[in-house]
């Protein structure tokens, strides 16, 4: 075991030096804050979809109040840092029809396989199955997402609303914790007496992930998001296989077209993921007894997961951005598109956990042998 | 499949995805790197994120 722990911290500190030599301090930093994000959302089991579940199935609120407390710590820093910065940009989008269609999908999707954006990466990393299939899917999907983003966008589609743009910075910043307080009143109205108050676990984890959604920020001058970076990965195993991804209109933007061409090791995103899914591997290997593995399905039902998966990455596309990049980050800087996509996905989410016991079927065990 | 071998083959699915990349895109290059922090950089930002469009 003590080998085992002492081979993980070396494993993570040459996986950082290489990354500082090959591209420099931001990007090791970058993923320095994708491991600790790992570490924590694994670790103290801080999760998205899971609470959203828990509020309906168990009238459990209190995943979900620490999502909002985590949020609301990152706001508190945030508004005024972006209204004092031109080197900080925010988690803006604009509300529409694709939007809300997307972030209604996804929340299906995330409940299907029980992994949102990060929930994915962090499944696939502690060793379940179904989170390694569903990042399969996941990057092939926001991938394809991009080719019809343009499609779903023309569609019915405000302009970019922010609530600092419509209120000044101060009281951008109090209606979003206003928001955030309503939220919570609704969650503990519905929660059950005694599971309304995070435990001790859950009040560390929404500080220590606040202050790493913070230090993305403030390193990579943007906050912290998923989607993007596994669609370029999609976008790069294309390209290796022959596709003209280039040619088609999100690629040939100039800013995509610049990160395509450079190194993954380059793109905040990317290196943020690649960092969860260490520190989830890392914190499933510290541990004693990983666990036992996820419950076996039949092979339609992982045919499902994958689908689900695609499901997923197309549907954060549409949405702009998952439960990360859309929810808390678009919330924690003031995008309306955060709003209603938590609405949309919240929505998505009640179906989503009624399909999944229909979709998800677990094996047939015969003579004490799972199949 | 242990949860050892399954997150073993996620992090397989990555270096693979990584050095497929670094193949054809090649190493960043260093001298071109940016600040270690964009807050107080001067620069505009510049990265991609999830809500581009």
């Amino acid at each position: 075991m003590r080998l085992t722990r002492i081979s993980l911290v070396l494993a993570v500190l040459v996986v950082l030096g290489f990354v500082l030599v090959m591209a420099g301090a931001r990007s090791a930093l970058l993923l320095a804050v994708g491991l600790g994000l790992g570490l924590v959302l694994e670790g103290l089991r801080f999760g998205f979809a899971g609470p959203w579940r828990m509020i309906v199935t168990d009238r459990d609120g209190r995943g979900f109040l620490a999502q909002l407390v985590a949020i609301g710590l990152v706001a508190l820093v945030a508004f005024p840092l972006l209204a004092g910065s031109t080197e900080l940009q925010a988690a803006h989008a604009p509300v529409g029809l694709g939007m809300i269609l997307g972030a209604f999908v996804f929340g299906v999707a995330m409940q299907v396989v029980m992994g949102c954006g990060s929930g994915t990466l962090i499944n696939a990393g502690s060793g379940n199955i179904i989170g390694l299939l569903a990042l399969v899917g996941f990057i092939a999907g926001s991938f394809l997402g991009t080719y019809h983003l343009g499609w779903w966008t023309s569609l019915a589609s405000a302009p970019v609303i922010s609530l600092q743009g419509v209120a000044g910075p101060n009281a951008g910043l109090a209606l979003t914790l206003v928001g955030l307080a309503a939220v919570a009143a609704l969650i503990i109205a519905r929660a059950a007496p005694g599971k309304r108050m995070p435990p001790a676990r859950l009040w560390i984890a929404a500080g220590l992930v606040a202050a790493l959604a913070l230090a993305n920020l403030v390193i990579a001058g943007q906050p912290w998001g998923v989607v993007y970076g596994l669609g370029l990965w999609g976008a790069k195993v294309a390209q290796a296989v022959g596709v003209d991804v280039g040619a088609t209109a999100f690629w040939a933007a100039p800013s995509n077209a610049l990160y395509l061409s450079q190194s993954i090791l380059t793109d905040v995103t990317s290196l943020t993921n690649i960092g969860l899914l260490i520190g989830a591997f890392a914190v499933m290997r510290w541990r004693a007894n990983p666990g036992a593995p996820a419950q076996a399905l039949t092979l339609p039902a992982y045919g499902a997961v994958i689908l689900a998966g695609i499901v997923l990455g197309y549907s954060a596309r549409m949405a702009f951005g998952c439960n990360v990049g859309a929810f808390f980050s678009g919330i924690s800087t003031g995008s309306l598109h955060g709003w209603v996509w938590l609405i949309a996905a919240f929505g998505g989410s009640l179906l989503g956990i009624r399909l999944r016991g229909v979709i998800l079927r677990p094996a047939p065990v015969t003579a004490g042998v799972r199949a | 499949m242990t949860r050892p071998l399954v997150g073993l083959s996620a992090l397989v699915l990555i270096a693979a995805i990584l050095t497929l990349d670094l193949a054809r895109a090649g190493a960043p290059d260093l001298f071109t790197a940016p600040p270690a922090l964009a807050y107080g950089s001067g620069q505009a930002p510049s990265g991609a994120h999830c809500t581009a469009n």
